[in-house]
């Protein structure tokens, strides 16, 4: 008797650990689920033509799958009065977000090995300072920076929008370095001084080679900043030199008679592809990077 | 000659505490100085100003005759090993010990010859491929002497070096560092906490306790003279025994007198000292309290002990008892008689002892 309820007691426990092992995967897929959906949709309806969006339901596979739509939103669709898709705003933001990530990267890393490793007098509150800039609203600085861009002759211009964005892109570049190389053992720096190693060379040689996943971090960072950006992108643009997600807005915004819900489907997924593709890339470090962090020397 | 280093007047601030007061210190040519104190004593930060590491407040420093006060690490002709060996982790442990000859752009062939040098005086040649990463404990430690071999400088600096070795590797490389400085006749500036390591390894010591030197001297001076009471109990393990006494003058000397707990008083006669206060404490190292029947001592400095504890450390057996209200441990044979709870009869070796004054604690003999 009593081995049997033993036994029973125990194959019990087991199976309730393996329902509860098994809720938990459903639940989880079921969430999963839930925040695909809208890109299920978008994927969905870009490639279905227009007929049949309107007749048929919104969560159906097409029936007929096309590119049309893509081809119009990437080259023929019109943003007000041109019509070239967003194709020519794709390049302006490629031209736009890879200078701006790549100069606020260095520049992040350069003031995070001083604040963290070449201490001076008010290290700390010019530490701070920056890290107040990560708190400004965007909208605060709007006229302010208009005022600048135009002073310095920048207005409208895409090296203008990559200084805005470096600008602001530095309160959190500083941030993110400044706390990988704060774990960094002091000593390093002190050995190679006594070594013969300036400023610069300590840099590059002994805190660069070290940094790839706080530089992976941050690159993912400022590029979706930098990229998903629309508030400086419409503000400090014109004509010719929107970033694609001004463009995006315009394509949706400006058409005029039938919606064409495919070909809007098709512009947001383009403009949101790169973003995509930096996070599957390299979110692995992305991880890695905000929690490793201490060097075993 | 000049001194390889000399320190005048040096005072060392973080704002308004003070780090470093009024240090003066030099040494010659091929010393081998140790400075030696409790954690928080500005040991390391000493050897940081020596290094430039850190700027003095006031003062002056000069290497080998050369005013090095405000000159960059990179110009004083030194080298240095961290405590945490700090080597760099992105380099392989060839890279980390040509660093500092590639900086100065010292051309490939010599650093080539240098590195097969020091590889092979410290046996290193196996890892000269691998990463920091990739080495135990010793192995970084012998790469970070390695690191600084090579530059072959005028004063090397040591950062407490041996401290996060485990203690056999930490008497094998104590032994080794003294071999490499008698090798090569460098001089050497080495901070410790531990002063087995600075007994065994310096030429010179420098005790310094709260930024200030308590004293300097040779170890021989700084164990049988100790300046002070601080020295006196940091130096020296198990530390000097030290013992509240009264002293009185008789005709050819004085008359010590420790009280005991429920017995007379001991009384031992000093004849090498006269003329002290009354009060003292009487500083007695324990291998100068002996076993009565193994001593060569004067009879009337024997006295019968009772014996708290016995510790046999194999060598030795260390005997606790009380003394003047005070814990008092003996050095005795390790064949001794001494068991706990009985008396022994000791004897008392006067010839190197020290008379502190008990409210400043300075050295009064």
């Amino acid at each position: 008797m009593t081995d049997m309820s033993y036994t029973t007691s125990t194959s019990g426990k087991g199976v309730g650990k393996i329902a509860l092992r098994w809720g938990l995967y459903i639940m989880l897929g079921l969430f999963a689920l839930f925040y695909l959906m809208p890109l299920f949709v978008m994927l969905t309806t870009s490639l279905k033509s227009l007929e049949e969006i309107r007749t048929g339901d919104l969560i159906s596979l097409p029936r007929e799958v096309t590119l049309d739509a893509w081809r119009t939103a990437w080259s023929g669709a019109c943003t007000g009065i041109q019509c070239e898709g967003v194709r020519p705003y794709f390049w302006n933001s490629v031209l736009i977000a890879i200078p701006a990530v790549m100069i606020s990267t260095l520049i992040g890393a350069l003031n995070g090995y001083v604040v963290a490793q070449w201490r001076f007098k008010g290290a700390n509150l010019f530490f701070a300072l920056m890290l107040f800039g990560c708190f400004i609203p965007f909208q605060v600085v709007l006229l302010p920076m208009a005022r600048m861009l135009g002073l310095m002759g920048l207005a409208g211009t895409i090296p203008g929008l990559i200084f805005v964005h470096v600008i602001y892109g530095l309160g959190f570049t500083t941030l993110f370095f400044r706390n990988y190389y704060v774990s960094i053992p002091a000593e390093l720096t002190k050995a190679a001084k006594v070594d013969g190693a300036g400023f610069f060379r300590v840099f590059w040689s002994i805190f660069l080679p070290l940094s790839l996943p706080i530089i992976v971090v941050t690159v993912i960072w400022q590029f979706t900043q930098i990229w998903n950006d629309f508030l400086f992108g419409v503000s400090f643009s014109q004509a010719g030199t929107q970033p694609v997600t001004v463009a995006l807005n315009n394509i949706v915004n400006s058409t005029t008679g039938v919606k064409a819900y495919n070909v809007d489907m098709a512009a947001a997924i383009i403009a949101a592809l790169p973003t995509l593709l930096v996070y599957v890339v390299a979110g692995k470090y992305f991880v890695r990077g905000l929690t490793a962090g201490s060097v075993k020397g | 000659m000049a001194p390889i280093l000399e320190i005048n007047n040096l005072f060392k601030n973080y704002g308004s505490t003070e780090i470093l007061k009024d240090i003066n210190v030099a040494i010659e040519h091929g010393d081998f100085l140790v400075l030696v104190g409790p954690s928080g004593c500005g040991k390391s930060t000493l050897l940081n100003c020596i290094a430039g590491l850190e700027p003095i407040t006031s003062g002056k420093m000069a290497i080998d005759g050369q005013d090095m006060t405000k000159v960059s690490p990179k110009d004083r002709d030194i080298a240095m090993v961290f405590q945490s060996y700090a080597l760099y982790p992105t380099m392989t442990v060839a890279k980390n010990i040509t660093f500092g000859m590639k900086v100065r752009g010292i051309d490939q062939a010599t650093q080539d010859e240098k590195l097969a040098y020091v590889a092979q005086q410290l046996q290193i040649e196996p890892l000269l491929k691998r990463k920091p990463g990739q080495l135990s404990g010793g192995q970084r430690q012998r790469v970070a002497m390695g690191r600084a071999l090579v530059r072959d400088p005028k004063l090397f600096l040591f950062d407490e070096p041996l401290s996060n070795l485990d203690a056999k590797l930490r008497v094998e490389m104590r032994t080794e560092i003294k071999a490499l400085h008698q090798r090569l006749g460098a001089s050497m500036v080495y901070v410790t906490h531990d002063q087995i390591e600075a007994m065994t390894l310096a030429t010179k010591i420098v005790v310094l306790k709260g930024g200030i030197i308590q004293q300097i001297g040779t170890p021989a001076e700084i164990y049988n003279r100790p300046a002070n009471l601080f020295v006196a109990d940091f130096m020296g393990s198990p530390a000097m025994n030290l013992i509240p006494a009264k002293t009185r003058s008789n005709g050819n000397g004085i008359e010590i007198e420790i009280a005991r707990k429920n017995h007379d008083p001991i009384v031992l006669t000093d004849t090498q000292n006269k003329d002290l206060p009354e009060n003292v404490i009487l500083g007695v190292r324990p291998e100068d309290i002996a076993d009565a029947a193994h001593s060569r001592v004067d009879k009337t400095q024997e006295a019968d002990c009772v014996i708290d504890i016995v510790e046999p450390a194999g060598a030795d057996t260390f005997a606790v008892m009380q003394l003047g209200g005070k814990h008092v441990t003996a050095r005795l044979h390790s064949e001794t008689s001494a068991t706990a709870g009985t008396k022994q009869r000791l004897a008392f070796d006067l010839a190197k002892v020290s008379y502190f004054e008990p409210e400043t604690g300075l050295r009064l003999n």
